[in-house]
């Protein structure tokens, strides 16, 4: 999926640049494929230029420089209502002074579908989001979720192929998220959509997304599927931002011939790591070790691990985790996790201990 | 914790039922919402709903009549109106003496004014009438002071009047005084009548009281010096027209009883004058029944006919009827007033609307240096911007030289845009322009950017999208704005006076005129009072058609 022939893709950015002022540019360089009925998720913090780059794909804002090809069409010249795009804002958008049902029927009313045509439409896509019984309520009288709901029944009802989500769930409590996220993924694969969603919790990127594209200052960092992002950053930044994530700050010191090379730490200890983006000896790196590959139960060490020392600064009992803080080779931020199970341990802040890992989990990025 | 289920009331912790205590606690918040208030609640009282009130009752306070003409408006409720003929002597005598007092009060003119509202003529009737009035007593005091020429002296008359008794006809004489010029006579007059003598000759001790209050209390002079006013004299010799006075008067024996009867002794020199012929020799307009029936209808305290004149009606015999065809003005002007008010409200929204939409939506540099261009206005007088659209305006004006510079317009058919209904409108829209304008934008500007945005991704074109969605949603503020800009534009005054001519005037400049020029007050407050009223309508009308609650002035 990741590598897409041109003539394959849907949407497709090509060199897109913008900005606003003149001055700075929100969106570097922005090249992106997609195919059709790919559920893409942009994530990044704040401010990266994801709403930028989804309001260029609307036709609201116009792109600096590059292309952006809708089905192989270039759509920089076709306003907005022409482009046959669904778009599921923020804030929902829904139009105060019309019903529910109202608000449905305007994308097709505009459409000049018959009356018949568009009833049948708007009750199919009521039923779609389980709100049949709230056709005839005004947007303001119903709860938060709700309105996300017919948010989204609008934005599917005239039956775009392709749906623009601006983080649609930003406004609701955590269990009414969780289940619009899977009600989200599920109407978009059941009805086909190619789907690009913008959101800055990475949860949400992870669990719904076939791709995610990570964005930071304009540019995309990395996209992948959700586990390759997880499992492989190809950056310190998207290690850092995906996931909860160790780093330890040192230098090259051999690249070794079998995937690994070794590092010496700033507190003086070697370890290996797998090479990612450091290329030499000498090269800088932060070394990204994910908290649950971290082992501190001596015998259960694999084959090949090496061991550090460590000091327990902190134990947090999380439930169905424990959630250990430790110092390690100068770093008092290295978190462990594990299992809540019988045999392990509930350590108190002072222990000193060796804790290890597999030479594989951890990756050299840059610095 | 109480019982929901449970048959009784709710408790407090207290004990106390749960709505008491509410009630007590919402009682104390509201307690104190009215003390910070208060000063502002005392201020508009003062200003505002006092003013108001005052107006509403001159619309129908009408006492002056019946407070200067006491004596005539009461015994003129015997007269037949439908008679077609003046009223007799009694009634004339009356008036008589009333317009004797009012005369010397100087108080007859403005009587003759405001009864000249209702019937034309009836001023000067007054005033010449007030001033010719001693001629018709002397007719009885010269026979008297020859007859008996001790009466020609004040000390006579002071000693002959004076003497024991309660002063109840005194009193009663004053409070008629008082009615006519409120407050003026309190105080000693240094006179006690004499009992006797007021049940002999009523008429002369009514009419020395008359005297006495208003010599004393008004002219500050001593009574018991000064002669009175020939209308004693008159008094006098009606009292003596009656035989048993003058039996009675033959058998009295008071002070200067002597001079009285030598007066009784000559009675045959005394005039056989009727009251009736003399004012009909002052003026014959005083035999004309319209005169008489004009005083009658607005004889009593409270009248509907200010009102009535302020809608084109009058009073006439037979109730309310309406006034001739030539002299009808109110009713179309509230008409035109509200017509042309209307008008100004719609050109207010045509122009204001894309001005508050540019204000809503560039960005907010731009948008600030267009809000002052709006506000400019605000800065400048009121006069000159409206003598700025004199010279716009006229004939000669700005706009028709450049027009006629470009060749629109011939130079012998130059455009009429000052003086007439369009210079108002014109001047008017301008000066109104920001009231539509504020509201308009404030509203605007909470419509987020993405209700359009959505709009168009739904497919709408930028003009259904602004139709079905924009529009709709800023409708409040039209509806803010108008009310404004109507409301304001009603009552307007200085701009149609100035550009207005005689088609471009308002109510308000009639309102003005009977203000300041002609002093018929109990019109204007009329006028104002109907006015309140078509606001106050239309107002309700608005808040059930539309609804108040969909009223923005802001966010
Ligand atoms: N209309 C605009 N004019 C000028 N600058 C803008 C405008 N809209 C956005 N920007 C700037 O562009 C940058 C990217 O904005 P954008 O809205 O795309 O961020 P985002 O990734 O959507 O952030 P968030 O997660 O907070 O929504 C920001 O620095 C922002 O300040
Ligand atoms: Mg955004």
């Amino acid at each position: 999926m990741t590598d897409l022939a041109n003539d394959q893709s849907f949407v497709k950015f090509d060199r897109v640049q913008k900005s606003y002022d003149g001055e700075n540019l929100v969106v570097k360089d922005l090249n992106l494929a997609m195919p059709k009925g790919e559920f893409l998720t942009m994530l990044g913090p704040s401010g990266s230029g994801k709403t930028t780059c989804l309001m260029m794909l609307a036709g609201f804002e116009t792109a600096t420089h590059g292309e952006i090809l809708l089905d192989g069409k270039p759509i920089n010249n076709i306003p907005p209502h022409k482009r046959g795009i669904g778009m599921v804002f923020q804030n929902y958008a829904l139009f105060p002074h019309m019903t529910v049902a109202e608000n449905l029927a305007f994308p097709l009313e505009v459409r000049k579908l018959d009356k018949s045509v568009r009833e049948e439409k708007v009750k199919r896509a009521l039923d779609m989001v389980q709100m049949g019984a709230f056709g005839g309520r005004r947007p303001a009288q119903l709860s938060g979720g709700q309105q996300q709901r017919i948010a989204l029944a609008r934005a599917l009802v005239f039956e775009p192929e392709l749906v623009l989500m601006d983080e649609p769930l930003g406004a609701l409590d955590k269990q009414l998220r969780e289940h619009m996220q899977f009600e989200i993924t599920r109407l978009a694969h059941d009805l086909g959509i190619t789907t690009v969603y913008v959101t800055h919790d990475q949860t949400e990127a992870l669990t719904m997304s076939d791709r995610v594209a990570v964005f930071e200052d304009g540019r995309i960092q990395q996209l992948a599927p959700p586990d390759t992002l997880y499992e492989e950053p190809e950056n310190s930044f998207v290690a850092q931002f995906i996931g909860e994530n160790n780093t330890l700050e040192g230098v090259v010191t051999e690249m070794k011939g079998d995937g690994l090379c070794e590092v010496k730490l700033d507190g003086g200890e070697i370890i290996y790591a797998k090479p990612v983006n450091v290329t030499k000896a000498g090269d800088r790196t932060r070394v990204s070790i994910r908290p649950e590959r971290v082992e501190m139960n001596k015998e259960r060490l694999q084959e090949g691990a090496h061991t550090l020392k460590a000091e327990v600064l902190e134990f947090i009992y999380m439930g169905d985790i424990f959630r250990t803080r430790l110092r390690v080779a100068g770093n008092e931020e290295f978190v462990v996790k594990t299992r809540n199970a019988p045999d392990q341990p509930r350590l108190t802040p002072g222990t000193q201990l060796e804790i290890g890992w597999l030479p594989e989990d951890c990756r050299a990025l840059d610095a | 914790m109480s019982d929901t289920t449970s048959s009784g009331p709710m408790l407090a912790a207290d004990g106390t039922p749960l709505k008491t205590s509410l009630a007590r606690a919402l009682r104390r918040q509201k307690i104190r919402a009215l003390a910070l208030i208060a000063p502002l609640l005392l201020f508009v009282m003062i200003t505002f709903i006092i003013p108001i009130a005052t107006m509403l009752f001159r619309s129908v306070e009408n006492q002056i009549v019946s407070a200067t003409l006491p004596e005539a408006t009461a015994a003129l409720q015997a007269w037949d109106q439908t008679s077609g003929e003046a009223p007799s002597e009694d009634v004339f005598q009356a008036l008589f003496f009333d317009l004797f007092k009012a005369a010397e009060a100087k108080e007859h003119t403005k009587l003759g004014t405001r009864l000249n509202y209702e019937q034309t003529g009836t001023s000067s009737l007054f005033r010449t009438s007030g001033r010719n009035l001693d001629d018709v007593g002397e007719e009885w005091q010269d026979p008297i002071e020859d007859i008996a020429p001790a009466l020609e002296d004040g000390e006579t008359w002071y000693a002959m009047m004076s003497g024991t008794g309660s002063n109840d006809l005194l009193e009663a004489r004053r409070a008629l005084w008082n009615d006519m010029v409120p407050d003026t006579f309190n105080g000693d007059v240094g006179l006690t009548l004499s009992d006797e003598i007021a049940g002999m000759l009523p008429l002369t001790a009514a009419a020395y009281s008359d005297w006495a209050i208003f010599e004393a209390l008004e002219e500050e002079r001593d009574i018991s010096t000064r002669d009175p006013w020939e209308a004693v004299y008159a008094a006098l010799g009606l009292d003596l027209r009656n035989p048993e006075t003058v039996a009675a008067v033959n058998a009295y024996s008071g002070p200067h009883a002597e001079d009285l009867q030598l007066v009784t002794a000559n009675l045959d020199q005394m005039p056989d004058l009727m009251f009736r012929d003399a004012f009909a020799d002052l003026d014959e307009d005083w035999l004309d029944p319209e005169v008489w029936q004009t005083i009658k209808i607005y004889s009593p305290d409270y009248t509907s006919g200010y009102f009535l004149n302020a809608i084109d009606m009058e009073k006439g015999p037979d109730g309310a009827q309406m006034r001739p065809e030539n002299q009808q003005i109110y009713i179309t002007l509230f008409i035109r007033t509200l017509w042309m008010s209307l008008v100004i409200t719609g050109s207010c929204i045509l122009l204001g609307y894309p001005v508050a939409w540019l204000l809503a939506n560039l960005p907010l540099r731009t948008a600030n240096v267009l809000m002052i261009l709006v506000l400019l206005p605000f800065w400048t007088s009121l006069l000159v911007r409206t003598s700025a659209w004199k010279v716009l305006l006229q004939q000669q004006g700005v706009i028709n030289e450049i027009l006629v510079w470009l060749g629109f317009v011939d130079d012998a058919n130059r455009l009429i845009l000052m003086n007439n209904a369009t210079g108002t409108v014109i001047a008017m829209t301008h000066i109104l322009l920001p009231f539509m304008i504020l509201p308009l934008y404030s509203v605007m500007k909470t419509i987020p950017p993405s209700y359009l945005r959505a709009a168009k991704s739904l497919g709408a074109t930028n003009w259904t999208a602004f139709w079905r969605v924009y529009f709709p949603q800023s409708v409040p503020g039209i509806g803010a704005g108008s009310i404004l800009v109507f409301i304001l534009s009603i009552g307007y005054y200085i701009t149609p006076e100035i550009v207005g001519g005689t088609d471009g005037v308002f109510i308000s400049n009639r309102i003005a005129y009977h203000i300041s020029s002609s002093l018929n007050w109990g019109l204007a407050a009329a006028l104002g009072t109907i006015l309140l009223a078509v606001v106050l309508v239309l107002y309700w009308l608005y808040d059930r058609i539309v609804g108040i609650d969909n009223v923005k002035l802001g966010g």
